[in-house]
């Protein structure tokens, strides 16, 4: 979305910047402590793994970060945008360090050059962050991961990776603005934050990167990847030899994992073609219409006990089912991945700091 | 004008070349250094907001966005609005600048969000247009919500931006619990984003200075790429030569900063100030 500029030259990428206003103080809270997980072990992770050398070299990314939004890439036709930069450092550095480069470099953005809002920043650091870095380099990693450093593979999943990933994080950023309307309103209706629904935010959001930026980041990502694979392959050898800088990830490891969740969203709205309720999930109206003629009364009792956040999975004021169904499938994985993630962090960080001293 | 025009063609207002990616690059580069400079130049000016301690600042323009962010009310952002105008004029920002930065660029930006918001609202009929276009009530209230807290928000930003020098700003973000390691990590970035911005306009005017002509698209794209390439290996490559610096001079994994700034009477005194129009600004917009 467009933010206001204060600071920024005028060209610049603001599209994706939340400027203060548009999301409510308690949807900025919520984004700010989903961010602070990401942070807290991002940083414990890069001192694991890369010692007291992460300082200057996060910082140094940090500043490429925020100097590459400069850069006009001209697109095929004549016109040019701007490059989050977002894809091609988590390529380069894995996606840990690119997380915590870019959120250094959306502060500064926010404190120093007043471009983004201050109170949004958890928002926005998790759009450009944590979700283009990480979807970007999920993509880049299964198409060109095992392939050589010189191989066309690599350039698509560059291409690929930034495509997707700033499209998807563009969603997430529709999805925050979607739902002010139907969560904060005053009495009358009258949305007092960004004012459109999902059906209208996530379409105003989503299509227009596809068409521009988007293009613009896989562009710039791929050129600097053939760029570097004439010039300076050492560098995109970097991930794959952490002794060199010290990134490690376990996505490799999971990347079937990954496919296979991504294949279950997809298909999550086949889940509204199937007539009835699973077998043995029969809330209490249904076990009376399926033939019992009375409640237990125990379970009549317990049913009132725990209401769901989206009731039928449902979110009743988007007044579209399909969409909110699909949504809040990507909510409840973005929230069990989160949850699992810190668990797995929690039981292995005592092995990988074995790992990093020996 | 180019050799190849005719001279019975009339001569055309805009006959420079247009600007290829370097001079545009250049011209965001050079723009972006301006504004900083900029900033600079009023941080040091006398003024309200320049004489106060910067945590305090910090707090109290996070706390009034708080309270803008939170209020139910229009008149209450209008309030607070006015609040940041009279803040400005007492830190001698140039009022010229301060309103119509956030005014010039909103139609533009903010704007084209807020604006088919008028019409596109659902809701009780406040002006009938030609041709069956309605605004709703509910429709400019949102917009004017929008626009308003967008703008209000904006400017007390560009405030703490533009009266407080960067290094007292990362200072101030340790009271905010932002841990030692970030605000070092942030100051070395700030330091190494203009050295940066150097490299690139030197490795770009160097470049435009061999050029005759101009380049075509395939050639624009292998520049910038190479550009942002070289610079990408040049900022790992100083971060490596940084580190070892660091370690020379005693660095060991944890930075201690020297916290220079003491609280006197009237930065308490505002600070108190400040949380009072905030807690009174909640309280009306509710």
């Amino acid at each position: 979305m467009l933010a206001s500029p204060a600071f920024v030259p005028p060209a610049a990428p603001q599209y994706m910047h939340i400027p203060d206003g548009y999301l409510s103080p308690i949807t900025c809270l919520i984004m700010f402590l989903v961010m602070l997980p990401f942070w807290y072990f991002g940083v414990r992770k890069l001192r694991q793994t890369m010692n007291a050398r992460n300082v200057p070299l996060i910082a140094l990314v940090a500043a490429f970060s925020f100097v590459i939004m400069m850069f006009n890439v001209p697109l095929p036709g004549g016109t040019t945008g701007h490059a989050v930069g977002g894809a091609l450092a988590a390529i380069i550095l894995g996606p840990e360090v690119a997380s915590i480069a870019i959120s250094i470099a959306l502060v500064i953005q926010a404190f120093l050059f007043g471009d983004g809002g201050i109170l949004a920043i958890g928002a926005n650091c998790f759009n450009m962050a944590v979700v283009l870095p990480y979807v970007s380099y999920g993509i880049y990693r299964a198409i060109g991961g095992k392939s050589d450093v010189k191989s066309a593979q690599r350039v698509v999943g560059a291409v690929l990776g930034g495509y997707i990933g700033l499209t998807v994080a563009s969603f997430f950023a529709a999805v925050e603005f979607g739902i002010q309307p139907a969560l904060f309103h005053t009495a009358d209706g009258t949305p007092l934050y960004a004012p459109y629904p999902l059906s209208v935010s996530i379409p105003a959001m989503v299509i227009p990167h596809m068409l521009v930026a988007s293009i613009v980041e896989a562009v710039a990502t791929a050129l600097v990847v053939v760029y570097l694979q004439r010039a300076n392959q050492p560098m995109l050898e970097i991930v794959e030899k952490p002794e060199v800088v010290g990134a490690v990830s376990g996505f490799r490891r999971l990347r079937v994992l990954w496919i296979g969740l991504a294949v279950l969203i997809i298909a999550a709205p086949l889940g509204l073609l199937a007539p009835g309720t699973a077998w043995g999930e029969w809330g209490a109206e249904e076990l009376t219409n399926l033939g019992l003629g009375s409640v237990p009364k125990g379970l009549e009792q317990l049913s009132g006990i725990w209401g769901a956040p989206m009731p039928d999975y449902d979110i009743p004021a988007l007044g579209n089912a399909q969409l909110a169904y699909v949504l809040s499938a990507v909510l409840g994985i973005v929230i069990i991945a989160i949850v699992s993630w810190l668990f797995t962090l929690l039981l292995t960080s005592g092995k990988v700091t074995a790992r990093s001293q020996s | 004008m180019t050799a190849t025009q005719s001279p019975s063609e009339p001569v055309r207002p805009h006959s420079r070349p247009p600007r290829g990616v370097i001079e545009r690059t250049l011209a965001d580069i050079t723009h972006t250094l301006e504004q900083s400079l900029f900033a600079e130049e009023i941080a040091r000016r006398q003024g309200l907001l320049q004489s106060l301690d910067p945590r305090v600042k910090v707090v109290s323009i996070i706390l009034l966005l708080i309270a803008v962010s939170l209020s139910r009310s229009l008149v209450v952002i209008v309030g607070l609005y006015l609040v940041a105008l009279v803040l400005a004029w007492l830190s001698s920002v140039p009022m010229g600048f301060f309103v119509k930065r956030v005014w010039l660029f909103m139609p533009f930006f903010t704007g084209i969000i807020a604006i088919p918001a008028f019409f596109l609202t659902p809701g009780p009929v406040l002006v009938q247009l030609p041709w069956g276009w309605v605004i709703t009530r509910t429709g400019a209230m949102t917009a004017l919500f929008l626009l308003l807290r967008v703008s209000t928000s904006v400017s007390l930003t560009v405030l703490l931006v533009l009266t407080t020098p960067w290094n007292s700003v990362l200072k101030a973000l340790g009271v905010l619990r932002v841990p030692d390691v970030f605000v070092l990590i942030l100051g070395m970035t700030f330091r190494y984003i203009y050295l940066l911005l150097h490299t690139t306009n030197d490795m770009l005017l160097s470049r435009k200075s061999r050029i005759v002509g101009q380049l075509n698209g395939t050639d624009e794209r292998r520049l910038i790429a190479a550009s942002a390439g070289t610079l990408l290996s040049k900022s790992l490559h100083l971060s490596g030569e940084v580190y070892l610096a660091m370690q020379s001079r005693g660095f060991r994994d944890y930075p201690r900063t020297m916290d220079t700034f003491k609280m006197r009477a009237r930065d308490w005194l505002w600070g108190a100030a400040m949380l009072l129009i905030a807690v009174f600004a909640i309280w009306q917009g509710q």
